[in-house]
């Protein structure tokens, strides 16, 4: 079941009282079964009000949780024949993001995503999913790579954000961001973009800019992490579970801002409950995604691409205000 | 009208320090940030704004800017009376926005349309960090993406000065995609032969630092501007040492191999033309 979150405390408790009584009825070989039965009864209710009354900061929570399956337990169930392909040809190899050549239902792909690590070690050699400009470098080569041999590009977006460093600086991180999202703008073949898990800012967007974006349920995505943005506007982190909510990061807050285009449903009570069946989902969205994309000419994904970011936004004129409203 | 606005008492929100603030008589006199002398208001304003003694650049609002840029009487405003909604109702926003909107007597930050320099016609944008730090929300991404489409019709190049803090927060994920959105734009335009300069004054940061401004034709940027990515203390919090004292500034980035040039004030407008003579086809003398 894997470690349970605070939210999901009460379930807990229901489950492991069902367990004692197995154990009591076990032992004392006593007939419990109606008092087992009511108790399940309770506990499906119970994972009903919680999961489908999730708060924006419980999504938070379930986009972090440990045992979320990363970038690379996705690649392993959705796609074949993974070649993972290394560096920037620049100056280095960020592990901070994972990409290479495979195939998708058949047909081939390149496949590009942030990858967290899932302990200590292995997030120390992934930056904790927090790419170097040379992260972002190598994406830019792997998806003109795609792009010379005419296959869809694939993204799986997982991160805290860009890793705030002085080396990141010096080699040009918001150069390394702003060009991929000049590139990505105009590559000429599908770009499907999937948040996984976390999706901070520019970090996240510069493998963001997509014909489709699509998003797993209990994912986020924003301009700045809940923690930031609570610094940043009311000098404090702590009220990180209040910005949570103020500044529309979920996936439905962003299906109703016509960011995305679809809400992957997740396994009840998250992703890493189930990674076999979630891979399954996300692999459908995907299927669909490229059976609409692949019909389009090079000239017709560039243009798709131009109206969906064209038309995000919100404003008015001085003039329409006044007497209006 | 436009006269009043350069009178104004002028406000430095980006100076982090207690000790530079203005303590000297409203208006008459400035104090400079670089070497802490007084200094003349007028005679400031006649320096296009340059400390005489320490070379300093103190800050430009839009309207000076623009004078300082194009040739007399030639701008042309597009989308002045563009303004922000608050999409995701954000508490206090359209208060801040009110209050930003009389301090610099702007719609939004960012002022946009078509001018010309030295007879060179040209579309630009020019940030403005009085409102709202110059952070980029629908409107600014708009008005900007807008400018970038009136230079691509009208076959003539887009120059872009930035000040900025970065995406706004208030507007959420939609500052956020107006990163992709001027860049969408600014690919067409690119495509087609668009010629692009982009000059980045104090502070270029976050997302307009990682979006348009890093990606010109032409990076240029003004003399000790601080430009980057991400905040200084949040990097020293991070990595847990002390940075250089030419971190992120515009210096420290032309070593770096990020900008193409640092230009002095009272030498951007002549460079301008230069690059614009150069690339002449473009634009209609």
């Amino acid at each position: 079941m894997g470690q349970r979150l605070d939210f999901e405390r009460p379930l807990q408790e229901l489950e492991d009282k069902i367990k004692e009584l197995h154990a009591f009825m076990e032992e004392k070989k006593v007939d419990l079964t109606d008092e087992v039965s009511r108790l399940e009864k309770r506990l499906s209710k119970m994972e009903g009000e919680i999961y489908e009354n999730l708060t924006a900061w419980n999504r938070v929570q379930l986009a972090r949780h440990p045992e979320r399956p990363t970038t690379s337990d996705y690649i392993d169930r959705i796609f074949d024949d993974f070649l993972e392909l290394h560096g920037d040809r620049l100056f280095g190899d960020d592990e901070a993001i994972v990409g290479g050549i495979a195939t998708f239902e058949g047909n081939p792909v390149t496949v590009i995503g942030h990858q967290r690590g899932k302990d200590t070690k292995e997030n120390l050699r992934r930056n904790f999913g927090m790419p170097h400009p040379e992260g972002y470098r190598k994406a830019l080569r792997l998806m003109k790579q795609a792009e010379k041999f005419q296959r869809p590009v694939i993204f799986l977006l997982d991160t805290k954000g860009a890793f705030p460093g002085k080396a990141a600086e010096e080699r040009g991180q918001s150069e390394a961001i702003a060009r991929n999202l000049i590139e990505m703008a105009g590559l000429t073949v599908p770009i499907i973009c999937i948040v996984i898990g976390e999706g901070a800012s520019g970090g996240a967007l510069a493998i963001g800019v997509g014909n489709h974006v699509h998003m797993l349920e209990n994912s986020w995505y924003s301009v700045i992490s809940p923690e930031g943005a609570a610094a940043l506007l009311w000098k404090d982190s702590s009220l990180a579970q209040q910005a949570a909510d103020t500044m529309k990061i979920t996936a439905p807050d962003l299906k109703e801002l016509n960011v995305i285009d679809e809400i992957i449903p997740e396994v009840k009570g998250g992703a890493h409950r189930n990674v076999e069946e979630q891979a399954n989902a996300i692999q459908s969205a995907l299927s669909k995604s490229l059976e609409e994309l692949t019909q389009l000419t090079k000239e017709e994904l560039v243009d798709h691409r131009y109206e969906k970011y064209r038309n995000i936004g919100q404003y008015t004129f001085v003039t329409d205000t006044i007497g209006l409203k | 009208m436009l006269k009043d606005l350069f009178n104004k008492k002028k406000k430095y929100a980006t100076v982090p320090s207690d000790k530079i603030k203005q303590d000297v008589p409203e208006g008459i006199m400035t104090k400079c940030p670089g070497c802490k002398s007084i200094i003349y208001t007028k005679e400031l304003e006649k320096s296009h704004k340059v400390c005489v003694k320490c070379g300093y650049h103190h800050q430009m609002s839009a309207p000076e800017r623009l004078k300082n840029t194009l040739d007399q009487g030639s701008f042309r405003e597009l989308d002045a009376e563009m303004i922000s909604e608050n999409p995701l109702s954000f508490p206090g926003y359209v208060e801040r926005l009110e209050k930003d909107q009389k301090k610099s007597s702007l719609n939004e930050a960012v002022v946009t349309g078509e001018g010309t320099i030295d007879g060179y016609r040209t579309a630009i944008a020019v940030m403005d960090a009085r409102f709202r730090m110059g952070s980029m929300g629908s409107v600014v991404g708009e008005k900007i993406t807008r400018a970038i489409e009136h230079a691509h019709k009208e076959k003539i190049p887009f120059i872009i000065f930035t000040a900025s803090g970065g995406a706004r927060m208030q507007e959420g994920v939609l500052s956020l995609m107006q990163m992709a959105k001027s860049s969408v734009a600014l690919k067409r335009f690119s495509n087609d032969g668009g010629l692009f300069i982009s000059i980045m004054t104090h502070p270029t940061t976050g997302g307009v630092s990682a979006s348009f401004a890093s990606v010109g034709d032409f990076n240029f940027a003004e003399p000790k501007a601080l430009i980057g990515f991400a905040g200084r203390r949040i990097i020293e919090q991070t990595i847990r040492e002390d940075l250089p004292e030419d971190f992120q500034t515009a210096e420290f980035l032309l070593h770096h191999g990020q900008l193409d040039r640092v230009i002095h004030r009272a030498d951007m407008k002549k460079t301008l033309s230069q690059v614009l003579m150069i690339h002449g086809n473009r634009g209609e003398k």
